[in-house]
């Protein structure tokens, strides 16, 4: 059943020999050792495992690794640029838009994902892309002022 | 195949960021035992003394060492280690804590190391939980900051020949206050050394002198967390680590008759256990681990249900035991005597789930007779207790090391994921993971407790409070006593805890955020709710005109204010409710806007206005974060947390079906936490939680006119009670 998959992982090239059933999220975090990207429900309900596949936010719980054969994947380790956090990760620090931080990965790459294509969004708008991302801690409030800065300052030509 | 990190990695993995917000800081004992000479003596970590470890025929508690060394080390680098028993959960001590040690000694907030719940290296805590790590670990905490301030500037007065008079401290460094260049750094008086001298009652900080403490300071440790840095138990990779997944029941109170191991281990690279009670299935890879454990065909006998989501609370008070009194004065026969009207009312709530985002897990290793474990818990030290029971070893050969853990709220507080690893690593003879799946976190929580309570209250024709008897039955007694001034009044807790006897609920309850006083807050705040539409009085000023505890009359109208409270007579059609609550000692009242939409039954909380009176504050914006986390947590509980089953068959096993509050829910939340810097820091993790049953409940009330007395108040079960109380024929 083994494969060889190809594809590319936060902008770098990697070939593995792995049953191509297997789950994106747990090649991830065992076979790749990037743990950045959570378990939380493993049935696609929770967000904690969302991933970035050619630009869209995808539950890598839910999608086999053959899947995203030649496709380029970003997780939270790739989404700084060297010592430079992205926006979204500096505007999630500055708004205190995490407790306990298992969603956090989650939260940042749907946003990402999503102001891709909404760059100036409202509030609720925000609200309703993340919808299906879960936070325990009750972090919600918080984590909408952050998207919202970080849309501000990467409309602002970040 | 998989990617197997060593330990030396797994150090390098832990290393500080550029916040140095990890708890996890780059320490281990060695560092410590290199002695060198000067004017410091350097012992063993775990030295006894220090430590107040347990020794034979101590008692099991041991308290905080009073050695100022147990709490800090200040390196030849300059940089602070604090250590605390306490974990970080979300909740933030990991900023709070550095605060207040980085404040007390006058060192820069970001020298500071926070080394947190490492048992071979933190003094003995009970574990993080209850709203204590403020309260009662800061001011012990603190002391050894400003004696070990005090200690400093004695050594620095011998080493630059002026008394201490005329030091002063700053970022680290004592200097002659008129000649600042004459100056020396912490670093090279401690070099890193355990400090021999003491100085007796050194008096810590008055709030006027703080210059960290009582500022809002952002997370210390986002950064690694925004960047998927931060480890987690299931984060960590060790080599030659196996993974495991154990064989569980169907439901609870089933009993093991036999299991067909083959397929399983036919699997190429399986390992299958068996040993009692413990059927697992280890791989390298705990996908790989989960497929070959599906191929395991068992058969259970399974009991019968004798309760379910329904039934539970006829089941509950018929077992319940006699009630143990919480409260009383005056007489309850003349407190119904003095009444012009008595409301009776029964208020149930069901069982609710943790469900922390990040499930059990815990990585064992057993090296010969010395065993290593990361977990998510917040009991690191009465873990160690439970691993060196179950192998039979010594608690100085078990160390609990620190990792982040991903929301506890109560539910971490037991350590059976720590347990199975730390069998399956010894009879493996390899590292062992053990990570719960979603239905695993579900099946084995210890659910917030199904409870009862009946409420008897009366009111006088001039709106005062003149009886209340009280029956909690198995929510726990926190919060039970009610604080209005009432004459006559009586307070039962049956069975006053959140865990029960055996043949009570069917499966295991315990403590969940601010524990027992959810069910007491919502069973009381409505009640209260009853009796001012009763009396026809506002229910701010009914609240106000019956109470005498300042700091409740403070907070309230706090809360009034900042809402822009207009007095009207419940219920006013205007969807508004109002409920206070003690716990930890912090006073919170809370008023909350919503509508209902008759037709569904659907609640809508639009606002909620939330404050505090929880004195002294270290870290305001944490507190703030805190208030804002509990009343979107407790939103859950009060509109669709409530687990369904049917006797030991946990029927709720993820989120598509036990549903969490989400985005769609947050209503404008607003906080105002009164300023009393003179009075001690009380708990701020727990306390707003409290009142979200009662001040939602209350105001589908104001907008109804009908009363929801059970939690959740499910669509179903608003529709059922606007029905019962004829809502729209009248
Ligand atoms: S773990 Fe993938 S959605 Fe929850
Ligand atoms: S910050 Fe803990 S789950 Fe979101």
């Amino acid at each position: 059943m083994s494969e060889t998959i190809r594809f590319r992982l936060n902008g770098r090239p990697v070939a593995l020999d792995v049953d191509g059933g297997r789950t994106l999220l747990w090649v991830l975090r065992t076979d790749l050792g990037l743990t950045g990207t959570k378990y939380g429900c493993g049935e696609g309900h929770c967000g904690a495992c969302t991933v970035l596949v050619d630009g869209e936010a995808v539950r890598s719980c839910r999608v086999a690794v053959r899947d995203v054969a030649e496709q380029d994947v970003v997780t939270i380790e790739g989404l700084a640029r060297g010592a430079a956090l992205h926006p979204l990760q500096e505007a999630f620090m500055a708004h205190d838009a995490l407790q306990c931080g298992y969603c956090t990965p989650g939260m940042i790459l749907t946003a990402y994902a999503f102001l891709k294509k909404n760059p100036r969004p409202t509030a609720d708008a925000i609200a309703a892309a993340l919808e299906d991302n879960l936070c325990r801690c009750g972090a919600h409030t918080r984590i909408v002022e952050a998207v919202q800065a970080a849309a501000a300052k990467m409309a602002g030509g970040n | 195949m998989g990617d197997s990190r060593d330990f030396q990695d797994y150090e390098e993995l832990h290393g500080r960021d550029d916040t140095n917000a990890s708890p996890i800081a780059p320490l281990n004992r060695r560092e410590f035992l290199k002695a060198s000479g000067g004017i410091l003596v350097t012992v063993a970590l775990w030295d006894e003394a220090l430590f107040g470890q347990e020794a034979p025929g101590r008692p099991a508690r041991p308290s905080l060492p009073t050695d100022f060394n147990a709490f800090l080390r200040i390196g030849a680098d300059g940089r602070v280690a604090c250590f605390t028993g306490k974990v970080e959960l979300g909740q933030g001590p990991v900023t709070s804590l550095a605060q207040e040690i980085a404040d007390e000694l006058d060192v820069a907030l970001d020298t500071v190391d926070m080394v947190m719940g490492d048992t071979d290296l933190c003094p003995w805590d009970a574990g993080t939980f209850g709203s204590l790590t403020t309260r009662f670990f800061g001011p012990p905490l603190r002391a050894a900051g400003a004696e070990a301030r005090r200690v400093l500037l004695e050594l620095a007065a011998e080493r630059l020949g002026a008394p201490v008079g005329e030091l002063v401290t700053a970022d680290g460094f004592v200097c002659v206050a008129a000649e600042p260049s004459r100056r020396v750094a912490y670093a090279e008086l401690a070099k890193g050394q355990r400090i021999e001298r003491h100085v007796a009652g050194v008096p810590i900080k008055q709030p006027s002198e703080f210059k960290l403490m009582g500022k809002p300071f952002t997370r210390r440790d986002a950064r690694s967390k925004v960047t998927g840095q931060a480890i987690y138990a299931g984060d960590v990779r060790l080599a030659g680590m196996l993974h495991a997944k154990i064989l569980r029941p169907p439901v609870h109170g089933a009993r093991f008759l036999e299991a067909d191991l083959s397929a399983a281990r036919a699997v190429p690279g399986v390992q299958v256990i068996q040993d009692g009670d413990l059927i697992a299935v280890l791989h390298p890879l705990p996908d790989v681990a989960e497929a070959a454990l599906a191929k395991v065909t068992t058969r259970f006998d399974t009991p019968a249900a004798a309760v379910d989501t329904d039934s539970i609370f006829d089941h509950l008070l018929k077992v319940a035991p006699e009630g143990r009194p919480v409260a009383e004065g005056g007489d309850l026969v003349a407190g119904s005597a003095a009444s012009a009207a008595i409301v009776a009312a029964t208020y149930t709530n069901d069982y609710v789930a943790h469900a922390p985002m990040e499930p059990h897990a815990a990585v064992a290793h057993v090296a010969g007779d010395r065993v290593t474990v990361w977990a998510s818990t917040q009991t690191p030290f009465p873990a160690r207790t439970e691993v060196s029971r179950t192998l039979g070893l010594p608690e100085a050969n078990v160390r609990i090391r620190p990792v982040f853990v991903g929301g506890g709220f109560g539910g971490k507080t037991r350590n059976g994921q720590i347990v199975e690893a730390a069998r399956l690593s010894r009879l493996s003879g390899r590292p062992v993971q053990v990570a719960w799946s979603r239905s695993e976190e579900f099946f084995y929580d210890s659910f917030r407790p199904a409870a009862v309570v009946t409420v008897r209250g009366g009111v006088t024709g001039e709106g005062r409070l003149s009886l209340w008897d009280y029956r909690v039955y198995f929510a726990g007694e926190r919060g039970a006593a009610h604080f209005y001034d009432i004459p006559h009044h009586r307070t039962l807790a049956h069975n006053p805890s959140w865990t029960a006897p055996s043949g009570v609920h069917p499966f295991a309850t315990g403590a969940w955020r601010a524990p027992g006083n959810n069910t007491n807050s919502y069973a009381r705040e409505c009640h209260i709710q009853l009796l001012a539409a009763q009396a026809g009085v506002d229910p701010v000023e009914f609240r106000l005109r019956n109470l005498k505890d300042p700091r409740m009359i403070r907070t309230l109208k706090a809360a009034a204010e900042k809402f822009g409270w207009q007095p009207a007579n419940p219920p006013s059609g205007r969807g508004l409710g109002v409920a206070c609550g003690v716990d930890a000692g912090t006073y919170v009242a809370t008023i909350a806007a919503a509508a209902v939409d008759t037709a569904t039954g659907r609640i809508r909380v639009k606002r909620v206005v939330c404050a505090q009176d929880m004195g002294l504050l270290i870290n305001p914006a944490g507190a703030v974060i805190q208030m804002e986390g509990c009343i979107m947590m407790g939103l859950g509980y009060a509109l669709t947390e409530g687990l369904r089953f049917a006797g030991g068959d946990v029927r709720d096993r993820n989120f598509d079906t036990y549903e969490i509050p989400r985005f769609s829910w947050l209503p404008k939340i607003e906080t105002v936490i009164l300023d009393l810097p003179d009075d001690p820091a009380q708990g701020g993790g727990e306390p707003a939680i409290i009142v979200m049953g009662a001040v939602v409940a209350n105001a589908v009330h104001d907008v109804t006119g009908t009363m929801v007395y059970r939690l959740p108040m499910t669509p179903a079960r608003v529709l059922q009670a606007l029905k019962r109380d004829g809502f729209g024929m009248r």
